[in-house]
């Protein structure tokens, strides 16, 4: 494969698409799925081909607004039609041409309009399932542009001068990172795509991998030449069997078309990828336990240093990154790190994808610019909570992550802001919660998902989750005392201090942003025995008389 | 003939000392008899961080570092006795005891267990938290040992010494978080398992989890100091 060759196909591609006048994507990502996103695409297609227009119909990767699915986009006019059904096959189609089909018909450009694209450019636009999709809208490009115009310092050059910070939750600068394994000395090397997804309301990985794999595959193979590697693992949860059968269907198309395997464009370079399953564990997202994992052994973490860049799996330099970082790779290479270091913040460059979930209208995937308020994406860009109710909180970063409070809504986005509000970055879920939830019960919920998720390994986090669980699950039924929010405290700060690894030390921010902006709901629970938002169900015990 | 030494100095508890590079802030404590507590350290085994009670500071770090896992490094300001530290180990030995069932008057090992020295050094008095009262099995289906999984403290020197000097991987860890549990083989019976019957766990237990059924009702002071040894000996033939 040359990138001739490739311009070749991409040409290809666009002369098929040019022969229909019209194209149907459906919207097949999970949340549509569930909603008979599969029945109403053979129902487009009977109609389409019964009509006599040329009518293409694509399934699609997330569109973004999952809560307005089953989703239909109809292009070159890019109308939008939400809550889609089987029987609406028919109208879609024979409006093609003709004023759109009013009652389907949504008006989500606020919810678009403050967006950026980067790494979900192609979701929405592309068949996941077909590589030469891919390839027509740029893929590959950047991957062969590297092998045959850059050197692997160069390439490591244009990922530190955009900035990029890793998505995993860290913020680690990715440039630094690669640069460490480019200089750690081996004889073999190995790149992993972190695709542990577990925060619980998080799926922006998911949505990546299932709706645009190639992109995750070009990042690893472009990291790969730039650090010296010869091998990469895909380290995906079992509980993503679309993601997993996707990226297989990608592995092998890629391979077909000599992307990936010995050789790649006539080059001395040779890559190649495998898929490794997570089998359910949480820590197993924490990198020492995810390499653990793929050789095989108990997923536990180990103290570090060394790091897994000089000493990973099986003792060799390894790069570990997380989906979201790998499927910015491909844009930055093409079009330069200035471009993206000119997105963002100060010292948060680029777009985060945030998977928005909770009391909110539009939950989905949204991408927004790092820098951007808080407020506008949940006002304008979520359409802000429920009518009647009042927003309370959003809790980002999962169960390491903390609860933001209303007063806070106009700080930027970024991984510096949001570390200051006693919250992180995480990996991008966004939980909006209105007066209807109860933030001790959040706490305690967050805390309940760090106990029986922790590895056991180190005492902090095994008896310390479980002890501040047992304390929060009193003060929710009414029998904490003062006493009892005391030792919480403490624990927490040993829990944070003393553990181990990331879940052990980050476990306790749920219980502290909300001891810090909410205390006063704690001290209800307690003194008054009553829960402000009647989500607890506390029991005041009957007056004993004398 | 010309050795080279890499020789690093550092200060730990505002105490100059010397060391090898390579060694661990606990090697070089204990070489100067500054004692820094650890329950899942033994010498002669690996190390796995997990115990977290050797925490130390270290000037211009925030975080804590494990003295068990951390190198020395050239110029390093160590402290092992702070306030900070004596907090966090309190509770860490509070959350032990109160993890499962330790009742020092019915033990084996009361007298000569590790964990119960520790919390004498620190002057652990009571235990503020919650007890869990976890219901556990005793496996008594050994002809010489008994497992008391009440006792145990996961430190998994006894999944490292059948791992590692043994060579017979017996032990290992089963569940996760707060249920984890060691265990023979797959879960068997350590009477019925593959275990060898040479003892060593027993000898490195810090606490009564692990006993010999002779010793029951009577004093049952533990030797694990014959690991080095034994490694020594190997390392030399």
């Amino acid at each position: 494969m040359t990138i001739e060759e490739l311009e070749q196909i991409a040409a290809s591609v666009r002369r098929e698409n040019a022969a229909y006048d019209y194209e149907v994507n459906v919207c097949m990502d999970l949340a549509c799925a569930s909603q008979g996103a599969d029945k109403l695409k053979e129902a487009l297609l009977k109609s389409a081909e019964t009509s006599g227009k040329k009518v293409l119909v694509r399934r699609t990767g997330c569109m973004g607004p999952c809560s307005h699915g089953p989703l239909v986009r109809v292009d070159p006019d890019e109308t939008l039609y939400h809550k889609v059904h089987a029987g609406h096959a028919r109208a879609i189609v024979a409006g093609l041409g003709g004023p759109p089909v009013a009652e389907l018909q949504c008006d989500l450009n606020e919810h678009f309009d403050s967006q950026v694209r980067v790494v979900l450019e192609n979701a929405g636009y592309i068949d996941p399932e077909k590589i030469d999709d891919y390839i027509a809208r740029d893929g590959y490009k950047a991957l062969l542009t590297v092998l045959t115009e850059m050197t692997p310092s160069g390439v490591i050059h244009r990922v530190t001068e955009s900035g990029l910070r890793g998505r995993g939750g860290g913020g680690y600068p990715t440039g630094l990172k690669w640069s460490t394994v480019a200089k750690a000395v081996g004889d073999m090397k190995y790149v992993v795509c972190n695709g542990d997804e577990g925060d619980p309301g998080a799926f922006m990985d998911r949505s990546v991998m299932e709706g645009d794999p190639h992109r995750v595959l070009e990042g690893m193979a472009i990291a790969a030449y730039a650090v010296g590697a010869g091998k990469g693992f895909i380290y995906v949860r079992a509980e993503y069997p679309v993601a997993v059968s996707r990226l297989t269907t990608a592995l092998r198309e890629a391979r077909r078309r000599g992307l990936l395997g010995n050789n790649i464009c006539n080059t001395p370079f040779s890559f190649d990828i495998e898929i490794r399953l997570g089998a359910g564990a949480f820590v197993c997202g924490e990198e020492t336990a995810l390499i653990a994992s793929i050789e095989g052994r108990r997923g536990t973490p180990k103290p570090r240093p060394p790091y897994p860049a000089m000493s990973g799996l099986w003792g060799k330099p390894t790069l570990i990154n997380n989906v979201e970082t790998y499927a910015n790779i491909a844009p930055i290479v093409r079009n330069g790190g200035r471009w993206f270091f000119n997105m963002g913040s100060e010292r948060s460059k680029g777009t985060k994808v945030f998977a928005l979930t909770g009391k909110i209208a539009n939950t989905g995937l949204v991408e927004v610019p790092m820098g951007i308020k808080l407020r506008e994406i949940i006002e304008r860009i979520g359409g802000g909570v429920p009518a009647g109710h009042t927003f309370k909180a959003v809790q980002t970063g999962g169960p390491s992550g903390g609860c933001i409070p209303a007063e806070m809504l106009d700080i930027g986005v970024s991984y510096d802001a949001l570390l200051k509000m006693g919250s992180i970055m995480g990996s991008g879920g966004m939980i909006v919660m209105d007066d209807t939830s109860c933030m001790v019960n959040v706490a305690r919920f967050f805390v309940e998902f760090c106990m029986t998720e922790s590895c056991g390994k180190c005492i902090p986090c095994r008896a310390g989750t479980a002890q501040m669980f047992t304390l929060l699950t009193r003060i929710c039924s009414g029998t904490g005392t003062m006493k009892d929010l005391e030792l919480l405290e403490e624990l927490c700060s040993t829990v944070k201090e003393a553990s181990l690894c990331g879940l052990g030390q980050t476990a306790p921010n749920p219980v502290l942003s909300t001891l810090k902006y909410f205390r006063n709901e704690y001290v209800e629970h307690i003194v008054h025995k009553r829960c402000p938002a009647g989500v607890c169900a506390i029991q005041v015990p009957a007056e004993v008389t004398a | 003939m010309n050795v080279e030494v890499d020789v690093k100095t550092l200060v730990i508890d505002e105490q100059e000392v010397s060391a090898r590079a390579g060694q661990t802030i606990l090697e070089v404590a204990r070489e100067n008899d500054i004692s820094i507590p650890t329950l899942c350290h033994l010498d002669g085994l690996s190390d796995v961080g997990a115990c977290r009670l050797c925490l130390v500071e270290i000037k211009g770090s925030n975080k804590l570092a494990p003295a068990c896992v951390t190198n020395v490094q050239e110029g390093m300001e160590v402290s092992t006795d702070t306030d900070r530290l004596r907090k966090h180990r309190r509770v860490i030995l509070e959350l032990l005891f109160a993890e499962r069932n330790h009742i020092c008057s019915v033990c084996v090992s009361n007298g000569h267990c590790e964990l119960q020295t520790l919390a004498q050094e620190q002057g652990l008095t009571h235990v503020r938290l919650p007890y869990r009262n976890p219901n556990l099995p005793v496996d008594a289906s050994h002809e010489r040992f008994t497992a008391d999984h009440n006792r145990c403290i996961l430190c998994t020197r006894c999944v490292r010494v059948c791992a590692e000097i043994e060579g017979a991987h017996v032990w290992d860890v089963m569940g996760r978080g707060i249920d984890s549990m060691i265990i023979t083989d797959l879960h068997e019976d350590w009477g019925a398992s593959s275990c060898t019957r040479c003892g060593k766990c027993v000898q490195v237990c810090p606490t009564g989890a692990l006993f010999d059924k002779s010793k029951i009702g009577s004093d049952h002071p533990k030797y694990p100091d014959f690991l080095p040894y034994l490694n020594l000996m190997r390392e030399a033939r």
